[in-house]
């Protein structure tokens, strides 16, 4: 279910992704905050490229490696992930959630998805030529 | 606790949404609980079990809450007890921080408590409300001293980012006024005849009456500055003795602005079922009555055993599990029956044989993102220069909440604050930082509500419970329609397997959930083993 981005949180991202795109972004950079606006618009993160969404949201548990964790349970590493060869699967897993994993579907756009999922699926020792579109997204809603 | 995405009535779901639109997640979370969930406990006094068959054995996963219930009642009862715990500890997620305490969360980052002595976060549950009897009840019988928790503190602040220049208002003017004014609107409409379809002549009179006391109106119904609003949203200079001066009076937040902040939206948190008084914690920490529990039972549980695989035959239970600390041989404990109270977050990967219908089960459970910060100070800024004894800050900011100790109020000296208790959006974009970072953004962010943040922080401590090696999230976030399709398949006795914890009941996230699932599970065990023996 698309939801769309308040006028507000339009503003606030076009502001994030203008002062990211300034500087060089490090793994070890602390994210920056959605809208600090529970009062305007809890449920959305503000970031728009993938890059970023991964450090703000992925890396928690999948790490900033992407390798993974594991404990009395475990995370499945992204990097070198063969289930990551058809997109579908990934961007089914961000909107519905897998297991113990959150659903975002409705904490992402469909641009976010393809960003977020492009990204995994062409760095970590993933090289997927296929890029996800924000239609087929739209679809797996 | 519960926050954000339920599906199952879109009504529900639309509802929650705009709450958080207008609320913010703490609201969110609030409402959560009071939507989808039966909340009152079910409670109705210590378990009897008797009649166990002679060398019956069953084998207990987690000694977390379910777990050590479980195991004190079915050692009692006459049941041969046996508990793994992946941890090196007893309690689970009821857990108390204090100084020399270490944590290492997944991804590796290691943090050591430097808390002065007699000082603790809770970064699990925190509060047990009045109507959590069994909570209640396991505390009274094992004698673990309660004290009250206040939720509510009317001297504490409501904090947006985007109002009154930032700077945080007092709970109290926030509720005095916007009553007032509201009273001051409904009574305006009153007297013009505007509602004269909806009440009757002596219905107007008595709202009229009602509206004047409960917004402190005066003759003419009119919210203002005066002796009387004042004693109700208090004074801007106290009231003294002698020849000290007379008090000054306050003024009211004009309606526009008070409006404007939205920080009225914060006013009902307090009331919520679970929140209202009396609430109680233990004294000296939540972790004091999981250990009065494991303390009766110490010699049945073992540490370190990181549980690989769950089988079951006809005759018996067979886990599989490894030291978690040095690895090595897989050992294996065999029992008649098992409870495991393992989150399901941890047991979706893990092999247990169970029919299908429960494994859809155990893989349908998302597990919610919180954080909470523990920041020790070198003095109680917060009660010495504010008069903020005990309860809650509420705020915009990405730490959502500042919560003040309820222990050691105006003694002095050093204190802990709960620097954070983070849902939502903020919660995953916390845990993706390193623990250094999270807590040096949570000093950094609570400097806007208490400047004196810099110069007095002296250490911290923080929990993500996404990187939670023991349960990978903080509660398991039912959606009305997993549950729906899961729930009762979760909580059957599948073969000699049962599963028991918050997971497995209607209060998530609530400890009582947990020790309800607990006595609910191991009574029907109990009656099945009885009628098959």
């Amino acid at each position: 279910m698309a939801t769309p981005l308040s006028a507000a949180v339009r503003l606030c991202c076009l502001m994030a992704a203008l002062a990211l795109s300034s500087m060089a972004v490090r793994a070890d950079e602390p994210p920056p905050f959605s809208p600090p606006g529970s009062f305007t618009d809890m449920g959305h993160f503000a970031h728009q490229d993938g890059a970023t969404l991964f450090r703000a949201i992925c890396q928690g548990c999948h790490m900033a490696d992407a390798k993974g964790a594991v404990g009395a349970g475990y995370y499945p590493a992204l990097a070198g992930n063969q289930k990551l060869a058809s997109a579908t699967y990934p961007a089914l897993v961000v909107l519905k959630g897998r297991h113990g994993m959150p659903a975002f579907g409705d904490y992402l756009s469909d641009a976010q998805v393809v960003e977020v999922v492009n990204y995994v699926r062409s760095h970590f020792g993933n090289q997927y030529p296929d890029a996800l579109t924000q239609a087929e997204v739209a679809k797996l809603r | 606790m519960r926050p954000v995405q339920n599906p199952l009535a879109i009504s529900r779901r639309d509802l929650l949404r705009k709450i958080g639109v207008s609320a913010g997640a703490a609201m969110m979370y609030q409402a959560m609980s009071t939507l989808g969930f039966a909340r009152e406990s079910d409670y109705r006094g210590p378990i009897e079990l008797s009649g166990a068959p002679k060398g019956t054995s069953i084998l207990i996963l987690g000694a977390g809450m379910a777990g050590l219930v479980a195991a004190y009642e079915l050692r009692r009862a006459g049941y041969t007890v046996k508990v793994l715990e992946y941890n090196h500890r007893a309690g689970g997620r009821a857990w108390t921080l204090r100084g020399g305490d270490e944590y290492t969360e997944l991804g590796g980052a290691r943090q050591k408590c430097e808390f002065d002595p007699g000082l603790y976060v809770n970064p699990g549950p925190w509060r047990i409300p009045y109507h959590h009897h069994a909570m209640l009840d396991y505390a009274r019988r094992l004698k673990v001293p309660l004290e009250p928790f206040n939720e509510l503190n009317f001297n504490a602040y409501l904090h947006s980012s985007k109002a009154f220049d930032g700077k945080p208002q007092r709970y109290r003017h926030i509720y005095a006024d916007y009553h007032g004014h509201v009273a001051e609107l409904l009574s305006k409409a009153v007297n013009k005849g505007q509602l004269d379809t909806e009440l009757t002549a002596e219905d107007k009179e008595k709202l009229l009456e009602s509206l004047r006391v409960f917004g402190v109106l005066d003759k003419d119904y009119r919210y203002t500055k005066s002796f009387a609003t004042s004693e109700s949203r208090g004074y801007d200079s106290e009231r003294g003795a002698g020849q000290m001066p007379p008090p000054a009076l306050s003024t009211p937040i004009a309606r526009d602005a008070l409006l404007k902040s939205g920080l009225a939206n914060y006013l009902v948190t307090p009331f919520d079922y679970d929140l209202t008084p009396s609430m109680f914690q233990p004294v000296g920490g939540m972790d004091q009555i999981a250990m009065a529990l494991y303390r009766d039972v110490a010699a049945l549980v073992e540490f370190d055993a990181k549980v690989t695989a769950i089988d079951q035959d006809e005759r018996g239970v067979s886990v599989t599990y490894v030291d978690a600390r040095r690895g090595g041989e897989p050992k294996h404990a065999r029992a008649d029956w098992c409870l495991c109270t393992i989150p399901l977050s941890i047991l979706s990967e893990i092999p247990v044989k169970v029919g299908e219908p429960m494994l859809a089960a155990i893989q349908s459970a998302p597990y919610e993102a919180s954080v909470k910060f523990g920041l020790q100070f070198k003095r109680r800024f917060w009660e010495e220069d504010e008069r903020i004894y005990g309860g809650i800050s509420y705020t915009d900011l990405p730490i959502q909440m500042i919560g003040y100790p309820m222990a050691g109020m105006n003694q002095g000296g050093k204190g802990v604050l709960l620097g954070g208790y983070v849902w939502g959006t903020n919660a995953y974009e916390f845990t993706s930082m390193t623990p250094e970072q999270r807590i040096r953004k949570a000093v950094e962010l609570g400097a806007q509500i208490h400047p004196q943040y810099p110069a007095e922080y002296e250490n911290g401590v923080v929990v993500s419970w996404h990187r939670s090696p023991f349960t990978q999230g903080c509660f398991a976030n039912w959606s009305d329609d997993a549950r729906g399709k899961h729930y009762e398949n979760l909580c059957q006795i599948d073969g000699r397997i049962a599963l028991a914890g918050e997971h497995a009941s209607r209060l998530p996230a609530w400890q009582e959930g947990a020790v309800l699932s607990s006595l609910d599970t191991i009574g029907r065990m109990h009656k099945k083993i009885v009628a098959t023996a």
